[in-house]
């Protein structure tokens, strides 16, 4: 176990010892598989029953249901380590419910809560959030999916897109128009895998990610039972807007994770390859370039481990976390690519993790709220 | 089945590069631990012994873990009682104040109270790779042993059937408890161990299972107790000590040949190795 940093401080002796459970679980279970499932664009699906049974899906939901009973903190932590398997698709295809159960568990009532969530956290069922679409993402004013009452149920049509597990998904929380309020006018339902006129009409090719399913869903006038709608109609913006924010900050933790481990393998090599007579590191600008990625990294774990703590103590940072976002996300962008660089020729080979991770990371100031979307709710904050 | 397993934390092999190569003894300082892996399968085939795999949240029996050193090695005592484990008992001693008879000598004292039907251990420890603990307390207690276990079968009447691998096949001895068994590494492959409530067949997951985190929570309050050495091993004292390390010699760099001829030239001449 390593000594307490000061990113980690706070953290009990428990968080230490599921940290243990998930960095043990990514070194048995996904490391020696990664670029066989990378290069397959999938993993098992007896992989969610093993982290479940690991005690690491749904770590931070409650044991009423079949989670862990742990905090945010947790699930933090099961973000950092379970990165260094080595597939960022991986940890967020596994860790989809992280975003599909929030808003059951926030707006569901006790027999939605027992009918949906123990199956996904037990990993029989897989789960999906559906917000996304080809013309909205978000700006989800521009939900055009709309869901129309017809006596004891409702009518879905539209399309989703981009979505995290939605080829597999047993369940998708799907966000719908049912009023015409911009934001007042938005619903989640779930719709189960099997319902007539709801399929996912194409797993997605993606830079990076390869191991995540990403799915186009479509919704030709799916019946979708009223008790299959989560809270009243219209309470579906403010869910979202709760959600976003765990969200980002997870995707601020895969961009301070990733730069670790990309450095961590950018050191080791640079220790051991031979240039002109002597290892990388005995020039001084690929030291400087290293001490300047482990600069950058050490200040968005700092940054993010401060927020993480403080969010996991009630407090609602919206400007912090989009802040913290666009920073790791930016700061895994420039850490590997400067890996690929001292990696030199090994850094464009597919059989290194560096090469993984540069992809993969093009994601992070993308998904979840774009940089751009992020500078908006600053400068907002910021009363411009 | 009352079952007592021996742990033993050691360096993490995986930072091993960490130690200090010109030291009298290893110089522990900013390294990191671990539970011995030998010991984590002893624990995992305790469990297994103890519970119907189908169910392996309740305990058929009991499992008792015990270490002997500092107050922090209580973090994988504790790491124990989260993954199944009962209860713990910590025997307070330093490492470097230890070898394998006063080890054992400590252990007969726990097995003479806790009166366990199996004492189970790994068959060896990776820091000082001695292989001795098991061998010298089943000769203290006058027990059976089966060491190296890679199958362990718990039958009908009670008795334990133990597979260990040896040069050209498996050897099998069935053992009256009480007894001492220490394992090797295949004792957790899924189909290895089976106690008389689990099903033949059933498949275990591959390896050491999971500490889950509300376990991890549950272990914070399962019994520790803490025991003096001098109350185990009276009059006992510490009969070896290191007193050197040295790390092994740097690789010196190869030389390329040309050609085998060469190559057989040089094996013969210069590294007389034909």
């Amino acid at each position: 176990m390593s000594a307490p940093s000061p990113e980690s401080a706070g953290l009990t002796d428990t968080h230490r010892a599921f940290a243990e459970t998930c960095r043990r679980f990514a070194r048995e279970r996904i490391a020696p598989h990664v670029v066989e499932w990378e290069e397959a664009g999938s993993f098992p699906r007896s992989l969610y029953t093993e982290a479940a049974e690991a005690g690491i899906l749904g770590v931070s939901f409650p044991e009423a249901y079949g989670g862990g009973g742990g905090d945010l903190l947790h699930s933090m932590l099961s973000v950092e380590t379970l990165l260094e398997g080595g597939s960022s698709g991986l940890v967020a295809s596994l860790g989809s419910l992280g975003i599909a159960l929030p808003p059951i568990m926030a707006l569901g009532t006790e027999e939605q809560k027992q009918r949906f969530v123990p199956k996904v956290l037990s990993g029989e069922h897989i789960a999906a959030l559906a917000i996304t679409e080809p013309g909205a993402g978000s700006d989800v004013a521009g939900v055009k999916t709309r869901a129309v009452r017809d006596g004891d149920h409702y009518r879905l049509s539209g399309a989703k897109l981009f979505i995290t597990s939605g080829v597999r998904a047993d369940l998708v929380t799907v966000l719908a128009r049912t009023g015409e309020d911009a934001h007042g006018g938005l619903t989640f339902f779930v719709v189960e895998r099997g319902t007539p006129g709801f399929s996912a009409s194409r797993a997605l090719n993606k830079t990076g990610w390869w191991a995540s399913d990403t799915a186009e869903l479509s919704f030709d006038d799916v019946k979708v039972p009223l008790d299959q709608r989560l809270g009243e109609e219209g309470s579906g913006f403010l869910a979202i807007m709760q959600s976003f924010q765990a969200e980002r900050l997870s995707l601020a933790f895969y961009g301070h994770a990733t730069a670790e481990i990309v450095l961590a393998d950018a050191i080791a090599y640079a220790k051991e390859r031979q240039a002109f007579g002597r290892p990388l590191t005995g020039f001084q600008v690929t030291r400087h370039k290293l001490a300047e990625m482990a600069t950058k990294t050490r200040v968005a774990k700092a940054f993010n481990w401060e927020l993480a703590r403080r969010v996991a103590a009630g407090e609602y940072l919206v400007t912090e976390v989009s802040m913290a976002k666009n920073f790791a996300a930016q700061v895994a962008q420039e850490v590997c690519y400067e890996a690929v660089q001292i990696f030199g020729g090994m850094g464009y080979m597919r059989e290194t993790r560096v090469e993984r991770f540069a992809r993969d990371a093009r994601l992070l100031p993308i998904g979840g709220g774009t940089t751009e979307i992020m500078n908006e709710i600053i400068a907002k904050q910021l009363g411009l | 089945m009352k079952i007592l397993v021996a742990i033993k934390r050691v360096a993490d092999p995986d930072n091993a590069n960490k130690v200090k190569p010109t030291a009298d003894k290893v110089d522990t300082t900013g390294l990191e631990w671990k539970p011995n892996p030998f010991d984590e399968y002893a624990l995992e085939t305790a469990l297994r012994l103890t519970e119907n795999g189908k169910n392996n949240k309740v305990r058929q029996g009991e499992v008792v873990v015990v270490t002997i050193g500092n107050k922090d090695t209580e973090t994988q005592l504790r790491s124990a009682l989260a993954t199944g484990a009962d209860r713990a008992i910590r025997v307070e001693a330093e490492d470097t104040d230890l070898d394998g008879r006063l080890v054992a000598a400590a252990l007969k004292s726990v097995v003479d109270a806790e009166k366990p039907d199996l004492v189970l251990l790994g068959k060896q420890v990776v820091d000082g790779d001695s292989n001795s603990v098991g061998q010298m307390l089943a000769q203290l207690l006058d027990y059976p042993m089966a060491t190296f276990a890679a199958t362990i079968q718990e039958e009908a009447d009670g008795r334990l059937l133990v597979g260990r691998e040896v040069d050209g096949g498996v050897l099998s001895l069935r053992l009256t408890t009480p007894a001492i068994i220490t394992v090797d590494l295949r004792v957790v492959a899924p189909t290895s161990v089976y106690s008389k409530h689990t099903d033949a067949g059933f498949k275990y997951s591959d390896g050491v299972r999971f500490a889950a985190l509300p376990a991890i929570m549950k272990a914070k309050k399962k019994p520790l107790d803490v025991k003096a050495l001098a109350d185990l091993a009276p009059g006992k004292t510490n009969g070896s000590s290191y007193f050197r390390f040295e790390a092994p010699p740097a690789r010196a760099a190869g030389v390329k040949v040309p050609d085998v001829a060469t190559l057989v030239n040089k094996l013969a001449t210069e590294a007389k190795a034909l």
